[in-house]
């Protein structure tokens, strides 16, 4: 029954229904594939047991007939989610063996909907990372690997665990988070599918916070379909997260197969950079003339604030990463190094605590709040997130429906080899992507075609708000048009 | 402000003149707390109101609580101030164990209430009005305990997440008395709101105060500020010490450090608690997890209209309608439930017009002068509005003479009972009947003719007869008629 970990979550749903295959059947097909997969270290903590005894449950409900819509599907989850009575790090030794007695929103609205947890999936120390290598419990490796090469690459960051798992057909569907991101890089490094949707479609509620105004959750799926299913339980107004937005959820599976003719789709030349790799280029080529074949309308277009949005993200985010990390102090839960005073104790809890990365962006982020230097920085930075807010505003005033950009400037890369001496180097990876988080849009990446050494590359749509129907109507086509991508089995 | 209404203080070199401007914290009468459902009782069980969001639980966001938003904009048109139709909350960021966060949620550029007034009364018949800067929200942190252990110290976080408003005053104040009576009468129109129960032994009502001199007419000097007091005669104490201190300093040639002190009740004085340097940057930051707090002017005028009459509208009406003095007015209107016995009392009477003035008298002399001797408050008197009222009534429709109503309020007092009916069972009533008096007098002429023959040449002594006469009917003889009676019969 090992196949069944590759069918699509449309097809799993079928087959469940159909009683082809019940859902301990496809769970325990999972459970295997990841007791198999171990050396990904894309689960951080399997729960088995649990998921045997939600498969069996929902199994019940299926046989009774009253089963939701994703009925007996295995996911696994980010560990950045609050599960409770399921140990929850957010990749970090300061939350040491945290469990929570309260569950997410969207896990809770995920297990409402009949889906079944296979565990808690890697991701960069409090989504702070874009290869999933700043993780306490070490980096994930990417199914993929260079044609005859026998490097393991990173996944991205920071859904590294997500992404992996999904790829590696050790989960149907993963939950995610993108603060600059985190969603849509590592699904290109993966050939996966993932989106994050607009601010304020998904309720923040007990995700461990990063970046607040930025932080939005999303899915990492196979196929465009299983993303919009998936999207479809996690998002929804939340009364506990004021931030989100009490807009009715759309059937998202609707939009799938639906026309995009007519739809006319921004290319920005702004994302055109210098020394951008040709194979790059090419991509966003083809996917432009995929659109444009299935009758969307190509169109030129500005983003004239697009460099300065690297920048301005990396002092908004590590700023409010800065408070929102404050609570981490070894007083009420999680770590505690003890020490003298309670200063000391502060400090050796925290700095035992927390990763190099982490602690960069605390100091960062104290650095740009402090006195004499937040007008200078944060509040300038505020500034430009306006200007960036406002080009994507009179792009689709202007009648653009969707924005087709690369989702990164390149394909996976090897652990260790990037970013060792100049964490910009690594910073770099979210060029195309950390404007979507600024401007708080909703954007997808989906496979699009593989580089010379056989690497998946991904192509990213930005959408308008809460118009995340487009994208996966255009995500689709370019789905249909490039083909699925599944990478030789080497663990 | 004319200076007629301040003291200056005197120094080797000459006056000076203390300015003051407080923060009061006063704790939000509310529920729940200002971003969480947890309870807002006081007491409890250490850790025993905590809800997840109290405990900054990873993940975990605040709501607005909006009747939190609804008693800041009650108190802000109770104060005479500018509602802000949009505020926005800001993070204050520290680290200490009472907070649990790492920040504490309050309102720093655009506060909820802009600036006010309050009309604030002095001893005399003084006034002055003082300036309101603004009022914002805010949370409350928790409570370190340090006794429970010989090596730590616990948290207990009750408290951690209770809604506060710091309402901020101008630096109009300008000695101890009226900084005393500042904070009295905010206290007194917290109260009228029903936004905070001005506990200040329970900290519900908590105070910074910022104290510096200047010579009259100079620009304002150096300040300290005073924190955390709860008490008005502490606050009057440290600011008299404080300005003294400071005055020492300035005249032997020194400079004011700009710090942070604090006020020991025991020793009189205040003392450094932390200087300028060692004060935190707070690294503020609209708070991302809340959306701008904005709200209608409906909203607003709605509050408006439901607000209570507080004391200064009160007095007022009590003078303008009631011919009380302004004096008896301001002592009747100061605590919100001495108006509210009152004006029980007013409504129980059988004739407020006739009788207003006169219950005015009873409630401040024989009630509050009752109370005080007991230490007793008003919400636990034994005597009540409707028996208090019962009294009067039998006073001015003439059935009892005032002494007599005396005896009776101190039976009621003692012992309780109706009032009217215990007049009846105890031959209280006034004696009215002229025959039944006329006797009475007649014997006390025959019994004294001398006095009798002198009256005529010494008017006064008329009194004299007066009281022999109330004397021998037990008080219950009517004075006027036995004045009238007994000036007849003696022929004056």
């Amino acid at each position: 029954m090992t196949d069944l970990t590759s069918l699509t979550l449309a097809e799993a749903r079928k087959g469940l229904a159909d009683k082809t295959f019940t859902s301990l059947e496809l769970t325990d097909a999972h459970l295997s594939a990841i007791e198999a997969a171990r050396v990904l270290n894309a689960f951080v903590l399997e729960t088995p047991d649990q998921a045997r005894d939600m498969a069996k449950a929902v199994d019940e409900k299926i046989a009774k007939g009253n089963a939701g819509p994703l009925a007996g599907i295995p996911l696994g989850i980010k560990d950045l989610f609050a599960t409770k009575g399921v140990r929850t790090t957010a990749c970090s030794k300061i939350l040491g063996n945290f469990v929570p007695t309260y569950e997410s929103t969207i896990t809770s609205q995920l297990w409402r909907d009949g889906a079944v947890m296979l565990g808690k999936l890697n991701n960069d120390e409090f989504a702070m990372g874009s290869a999933n290598e700043t993780s306490c419990f070490g980096p994930v490796g990417n199914p993929w690997r260079r044609d005859g090469s026998n490097t393991t690459l990173v996944p991205g960051g920071s859904s590294g665990g997500s992404a992996s798992a999904v790829a590696a057909l050790l989960c149907m569907g993963a939950t995610a988070t993108d603060t600059g991101g985190s969603i849509r890089q590592p699904a290109a490094f993966t050939a996966t599918v993932g989106i994050k949707p607009t601010y304020g479609r998904c309720s923040r509620w007990g995700i461990v916070a990063f970046a607040s105004s930025l932080d939005q959750a999303g899915p990492i799926a196979r196929s465009t379909r299983d993303a919009a299913m998936l999207l479809r339980s996690m998002a929804g107004h939340d009364p506990k997260d004021t931030t989100s937005v009490d807009v009715a959820v759309p059937d998202y599976e609707a939009a799938i197969g639906r026309s995009v003719k007519g739809l006319r789709i921004g290319i920005p030349k702004e994302y055109r950079l210098d020394g951008m790799p040709a194979e790059i280029e090419k991509l966003w080529s083809e996917g432009a003339a995929w659109l444009k074949a299935a009758g969307a309308e190509l169109v030129e277009v500005s983003l004239p604030h697009t460099k300065y949005a690297l920048p301005a993200y990396y002092i908004v985010a590590p700023a409010e990463a800065s408070s929102n990390l404050a609570r981490y102090d070894g007083v009420r839960y999680g770590l505690r190094e003890q020490g003298r005073n309670i200063i000391e104790q502060y400090e050796n809890t925290r700095a035992e605590g927390f990763g190099a990365e982490v602690r960069r962006r605390v100091m960062i982020g104290t650095y740009v709040l402090s006195a004499g230097y937040y007008d200078a920085y944060y509040l300038r930075a505020q500034k430009v997130r306006t200007l960036i807010k406002k080009d994507f505003e009179d792009c689709f005033a202007k009648g653009v429906n969707a924005i087709l950009t690369p989702a990164t400037p390149s394909a996976a890369f090897g652990i260790g080899e990037k970013g060792g001496a100049d964490p910009v180097e690594m910073y770099l990876n979210d060029i195309f992507t950390v404007t979507v988080n600024m401007a708080g849009l909703p954007g997808i990446a989906v496979p699009a075609g593989k580089d010379a050494q056989g690497l998946p590359l991904g192509l990213q749509l930005i959408g308008r708000p809460f118009d995340e129907e487009t994208l996966f109507s255009l995500g689709e086509v370019i789905e249909q048009a490039a083909g699925r991508f599944t990478p030789a089995r080497w663990w | 402000m004319s200076t007629a209404t301040h003291k200056l203080l005197k120094g080797s070199t000459g006056d000076w003149e203390v300015v003051i401007g407080m923060e009061i914290h006063a704790q939000v009468t509310s529920n729940s707390k200002l971003f969480s459902g947890a309870s807002t009782t006081f007491g409890g069980e250490p850790n025993s109101h905590v809800s997840l969001v109290d405990a900054a639980m990873p993940g975990m966001l605040p709501v607005i609580n909006e009747e939190c938003v609804r008693q800041a904009v009650r108190t802000g048109l109770g104060l005479n101030a500018k509602i802000n139709l949009r505020s926005v909350f800001d993070r204050k960021n520290y680290f200490y164990p009472d907070l649990p966060q790492g920040y504490q949620i309050s309102q720093y550029k655009s506060p909820v209430v802009g600036e006010g007034e309050v009309q604030v009364e002095l001893d005399g018949g003084r006034s002055v009005s003082i300036g309101i800067e603004r009022l914002h929200l805010e949370q409350d942190a928790g409570k370190l305990l340090h006794d429970q252990s010989p090596t730590m110290s616990y948290v207990d976080l009750n408290r951690s997440g209770v809604a506060l408003m710091e309402i901020v005053s101008k630096p109009d104040i300008r000695d101890a008395e009226q900084a005393k009576a500042y904070v009295t009468k905010l206290r007194s129109i917290l109260r009228y709101l029903g936004t905070c129960d001005g506990d200040m032994e329970k900290g519900s009502l908590r105070a910074d105060v910022n104290v510096s001199v200047r010579k009259p007419g100079a620009p304002l000097g150096t300040r300290c500020e005073i924190k955390n007091m709860n008490s008005i005669t502490f606050i009057g104490q440290a600011i008299e010490y404080e300005a003294l201190r400071q005055i020492e300093i300035l005249e032997d040639g020194g400079a004011i450090d700009q710090e942070t002190r604090l006020y020991d009740p025991n020793k009189g004085e205040t003392r450094s608690m932390r200087s300028k340097e060692e004060a935190h940057d707070y690294r503020y930051f609209p708070d991302p997890d809340l959306l701008p707090l904005e709200f209608s002017q409906s909203f607003v005028d709605e509050l408006k209209a439901g607000l209570p009459e507080l004391p200064d509208q009160k007095k007022t009406r009590f003078v303008a309608d009631l011919g009380l003095s302004a004096y008896d007015a301001s002592v009747l209107v100061a605590e919100r439930e001495s108006a509210v016995f009152y004006e029980t009392v007013l409504d129980k009477l059988a004739n407020r017009a006739r009788d207003g003035k006169m219950a005015a008298n009873w409630v401040i002399n024989e009630l509050f002068g009752r109370l005080n001797k007991e230490s007793r408050d008003i919400t636990d008197s034994p005597v009540s509005s409707e028996q208090l009222a019962a009294i009067i009534d039998l006073i001015g429709e003439g059935t009892i003479s005032g002494k007599i109503a005396k005896d009776l309020f101190e039976i009621v007092w003692q012992e309780g009972g109706d009032p009217r009916a215990l007049v009846e069972s105890r031959g209280m009533k006034q004696v009215t009947d002229l025959s039944a008096i006329e006797k009475v007098v007649d014997d006390i002429i025959a019994a004294n003719p001398d006095k009798a023959a002198q009256v005529k040449d010494k008017p006064q002594s008329l009194g004299w007869f007066v009281g022999q006469v109330m004397k021998s009917s037990g008080g219950k003889a009517n004075p006027q008629a036995v004045n009238e009676l007994l000036k007849s019969k003696l022929g004056i």
